[in-house]
């Protein structure tokens, strides 16, 4: 069947383009003109908004295998969707680890079932994330996976370090670091400074992020392994990848939302919605990060999408999980953060994250013969987050006014989620 | 006030007006029989995930003085190894019928968490290192019995003020009755960043020894979340402790005080401890006077709604 998406502004090879796009089966026919026989078409009433390629996450927890009451690949896979994803890397720190090449398989298998958008298996750095032993690195890489991360902890052991990424340099893998050094990190809650000291918690210093990047870029010098920052919470780390590129490491790193967006001044709320890690930081963090995200420094946002339980959140700050979702309220946010022009988010939100995890029927700029995977955002919809698709509803921005959304996700030609426009 | 969490936003007045209440209360405890019938008919539950014996012992106390009844809860003898959620736990108490909830918790923030859930009046008992208000003015009470007023005093807190809520509570209470606040401790035990309090830091006991009204006393752990915070004890002793020969030189009215429980030989030298400038025991006799005060204040607009 044909599909219309009608009057957008469409994110192009040749810049932003007012008019239609045509696709039949998984592919784009055309763009701008008019379609030749529109009879029977389904048409999307894309008036106001701007049509690009689906959008791409490179950092989402979906929990399963191990913990589906917080979220589970299809659950995950339909936040996915409303957000405007249409590729999604599901984080490997489950429940068994993603440490071996059955068990990325599965997750695969399981994003295909749901059938909603492209679940992307990543792989543990060292078996069952225990930072010991090299996972099965081969076995991960036949199942698909690209992207090898401990995620959650960070690979502390430089010599282990260096092997995966001797290990992996050769064939174009891809490290991601979730750079939190143990020893600075130890016992924190929150970003160290003026609000920990007053609420009494102990901080993670954005020392503890800074050190490990510094150390890894060296790894990354002396072993030419593609190397990516996960979530970069300070200005510091920042300047590290600055400096990485201007050299020509083949370095690349992602901010998400909430980092952008909230600093730590607001965990005197003592609402578990705040805790993640790394920490929310400064106000001078935040304005830096978002030039970075703006200039390119940052190449990719990522939502780093980590779903947990009402019940396990309903304890002290300190005592509860890590991390919050993301996923549907992405769009919203960076818009609100950093006011990106239409080629700029869907750069920095599907064009290069594709590209970083080797998606090639992503990210692409919509043309004649492209794929299929394709987002109309409305940038300035007006919406109250306040009900989520995921199973978990651990958001910073749970009952906040947004504007920004997401009308209607097409993954390999299939309409997998629409917005009744009002 | 609906709650007593934090001595960060209390006013000046509010804190006369317990302190005044709490002066009454104290005559109280002198009488032979030590004990008035406000809170006839109200249960006071205290909620200790923590465990603090002198603490909950100072609150049931103050509460049974008051003519409250008293439900106490603790972790060895709850459910919460079962994985109960903090949330579950204070409905729970709740539903006993708990009037005043008075909370103790090793996690900052669980007494704000807990007054979002119930509809009860909530006592911050001591949160983590954050705050525990009635230390604060039960020494702010002690303090005032032995001076008179607190204007123009000058407070030394000495020790662990990174991990301390006896120290938060009083760097807020103690200023805003006009107190000067000074911290001593070594870089370790100080947070980073402290720009925002107000009083002032150093690092160096001798230096402001003379100057103090007030030694406040801080109790000392080396291992602190894992980490080892300063080298030794005696060296913590040789340039924090308050040894004899520091005691000499303070100026001859000059007082010591401690939250307890002290390690005598550490921070405090035992017979400083015994001195008659050693205010410990009042402070703990001020304690319930204190308690008394709060638990009266939050709970008597409840006592009239009682059928």
């Amino acid at each position: 069947m044909t599909m219309v998406i009608r009057n957008g502004l469409v994110f192009t090879d040749h810049g932003m383009i007012q008019g239609d796009v045509v696709i039949e089966g998984s592919t784009v026919v055309s763009v701008g003109d008019p379609p030749p026989s529109d009879e029977g078409a389904f048409e999307i009433d894309a008036r106001g908004g701007w049509v690009g390629p689906g959008l791409v996450d490179l950092h989402v927890h979906l929990r399963e295998p191990g913990q589906e009451w917080k979220e589970t690949i299809e659950t995950g896979s339909r936040s996915a969707v409303a957000g405007g994803f249409t590729a999604i890397v599901a984080m490997p720190n489950t429940d068994p680890a993603i440490d071996s090449g059955h068990l990325a398989r599965f997750v695969a298998d399981r994003g295909r079932q749901a059938g909603l958008c492209t679940v992307v298996p990543s792989g543990t750095i060292s078996m069952g994330r225990a930072g010991l032993h090299l996972s099965h690195l081969d076995d991960l890489w036949e199942a698909g996976a690209r992207l090898f991360t401990d995620d959650g902890d960070t690979v502390a052991d430089g010599g282990l370090l260096r092997n995966a990424m001797e290990y992996l340099a050769g064939r174009g893998g891809l490290i991601a670091q979730h750079a939190e050094d143990p020893g600075l990190a130890r016992g924190g809650h929150m970003h160290e400074g003026s609000v920990s000291a007053r609420l009494g918690m102990r901080g993670l210093p954005s020392a503890a992020e800074e050190v490990v990047v510094a150390r890894d870029l060296a790894l990354v010098r002396l072993t030419g392994c593609r190397y990516h920052v996960q979530h970069v919470s300070s200005a510091g780390t920042l300047e590290l990848i600055r400096m990485a590129k201007a050299e020509g490491l083949p370095v690349t790193a992602e901010v998400a939302p909430h980092t952008i967006t909230f600093d730590h001044e607001i965990v005197a709320t003592m609402d578990p919605d705040f805790k993640m890690y790394p920490p929310l930081r400064t106000q001078d963090d935040i304005a830096a990060l978002r030039r970075g995200l703006l200039d390119g420094t940052i190449d990719a946002v990522a939502t780093d999408h980590a779903p947990h339980a009402s019940a396990e959140c309903e304890v002290p700050f300190e005592e509860a999980p890590r991390g919050v979702i993301g996923l549907e309220t992405a769009v919203g946010a960076v818009l609100a953060a950093v006011d990106p022009t239409p080629e700029i988010l869907f750069d920095r939100m599907s064009v290069r994250p594709a590209r970083i995890a080797g998606l090639e029927r992503q990210g692409r700029a919509v043309g004649e013969g492209t794929p299929a995977n394709l987002v109309v955002i409305d940038p300035t919809a007006s919406w109250v987050a306040d009900t989520f698709q995921s199973r978990s509803t651990n958001s910073p921005w749970k009952g906040t006014n947004m504007s920004g959304r997401t009308l209607a996700t097409i993954h390999e030609g299939q309409l997998v989620h629409q917005l009744a426009r009002t | 006030m609906q709650h007593l969490l934090t001595t960060e936003f209390l006013e000046r007045v509010e804190i006369e007006s317990i302190l005044d209440l709490a002066q009454g209360f104290d005559e109280v405890l002198d009488r032979d029989i030590p004990k008035v019938p406000p809170l006839r008919g109200l249960t006071v539950a205290t909620l200790f995930f923590e465990p603090s014996t002198r603490t909950r012992l100072s609150f049931e106390r103050a509460a049974k003085a008051l003519s409250a009844d008293v439900m106490s809860f603790s972790p060895s003898t709850s459910s919460l190894t079962k994985g109960e959620s903090l949330k579950d736990t204070a409905l729970t108490i709740q539903a006993m019928g708990a009037d005043i909830m008075v909370v103790r918790h090793s996690a900052v923030g669980a007494p704000w968490r807990v007054a979002q859930w119930v509809d009860c009046p909530v006592v911050n008992a001591g949160d983590g290192a954050h705050q525990h208000p009635t230390q604060a003015l039960l020494d702010a009470l002690t303090l005032q019995q032995r001076f008179g007023k607190l204007d123009g005093l000058r407070v030394g807190i000495v020790g662990d003020i990174r991990h301390s809520r006896v120290a938060r509570s009083n760097i807020y209470c103690l200023s805003t009755l006009g107190a000067s606040v000074t911290l001593i401790a070594p870089p370790t035990l100080l947070p980073l960043d402290h720009s925002g309090w107000p009083c002032r830091v150093t690092h160096d006991l001798d230096e402001v020894l003379g100057d103090l009204d007030v030694v406040y006393l801080l109790r000392i752990q080396m291992e602190r979340g894992g980490a080892t915070v300063f080298p030794s004890l005696p060296e913590y002793v040789r340039r924090y402790g308050l040894t004899r020969n520091r005691f000499a030189r303070l100026h001859p009215e000059a007082v010591v005080m401690h939250p307890g429980p002290m390690n005598r030989g550490v921070e405090i030298a035992p017979d400083v401890a015994d001195d008659g400038r050693s205010l410990v025991l009042d402070q703990v006799r001020a304690g319930i006077a204190v308690r008394m005060a709060v638990l009266f204040r939050l709970g008597t607009g409840l006592a009239g709604s009682k059928p």
